[in-house]
């Protein structure tokens, strides 16, 4: 295989990666806000949201491995798992790999979210909210065609639409109509089993 | 006897997200508030796996399927 068709996989791998995760987040911020419409059931945004996430980490996977065979950077595997250690962009690569290790937990935890409980779950799956803007400065770092005009589009886009997503989940407030009262029957659950 | 499935909400959990409403309209109907309101009795053999979907896809963990006692 050509070493130039490596290269061009690995940054649309990664420029696809960057969109996918993106919209992965949005539709992840968007079921707790509980979007719904006659056409747009909610168990939709969910089912999008798991469906897109796995296929994120497709693209992920095969960003790393066209990265890592390409001979021009000469990575090897190690650099792939070890956060920093690679001599190529150490920094900017490093930002990658702890992303993607984010993401692994994320995902895996996720898998086994009926074993592991809804609170141990959702405590991994906050990563998120570190695993993502990782990426993108992982991207603007070192990505090759960062600065160029289609690419900061995409860039600009994926921040702009997680930035309005999260602006909305922060101005909306409890999404549980009975949060209040299930929070103080909780606590007197709670003061009652610690007696 | 046979082996009967039934459905269980845990009601400090569930937060009124209402997707299991949306898989199991069968079955589940969701009260003014949002909160499930599950008919009386064990699955139909034929809605087992939508039920089994909706336990899967609740965001809270909140609902299960057990093993019953009723009768079919």
């Amino acid at each position: 295989m050509s070493d130039s068709i490596l290269w061009y996989t690995t940054r649309g791998a990664g420029a696809v990666t960057l969109i996918l995760l993106s919209c992965v987040v949005i539709l992840g911020i968007l079921s707790t806000l509980r979007v719904q419409s006659q056409s747009w059931p909610r168990f939709l945004t969910t089912g999008l949201h798991r469906n897109l996430a796995l296929m994120t980490l497709v693209f992920l996977g095969l960003h790393i491995v066209t990265s890592v065979v390409d001979p021009f950077t000469n990575l090897g595997w190690a650099s792939a798992i070890i956060p920093f250690s690679s001599s190529y962009r150490t920094f900017w690569l490093g930002l990658g790999v702890i992303s993607f290790e984010l993401l692994l937990a994320i995902v895996a935890t996720s898998l086994v979210r009926g074993y592991l409980g809804h609170r141990a779950w959702r405590a991994i799956h906050w990563l998120t909210y570190a695993a993502w803007p990782v990426g993108v400065l992982h991207g603007l770092g070192t990505g090759t065609d960062t600065w160029s005009a289609w690419m900061l589009a995409i860039t600009a886009g994926c921040v702009a639409g997680v930035g309005v997503a999260i602006a909305l989940r922060l101005t909306s407030g409890h999404t549980d109509p009975l949060a209040p009262q299930r929070a103080a029957f909780r606590a007197a659950v709670d003061r009652r089993e610690a007696r | 006897m046979s082996r009967a499935h039934g459905l269980v909400v845990d009601r400090i959990k569930c937060d009124g997200r209402g997707l299991c409403a949306e898989l199991l309209p069968e079955l589940i109907r969701l009260d003014d508030w949002g909160y499930p309101i599950l008919a009386p009795g064990a699955v139909p053999q034929h809605l087992l796996p939508l039920a089994q979907r909706a336990v899967e896809e609740c965001p809270v963990l909140a609902i299960a399927l057990r093993r019953t006692e009723h009768r079919r």
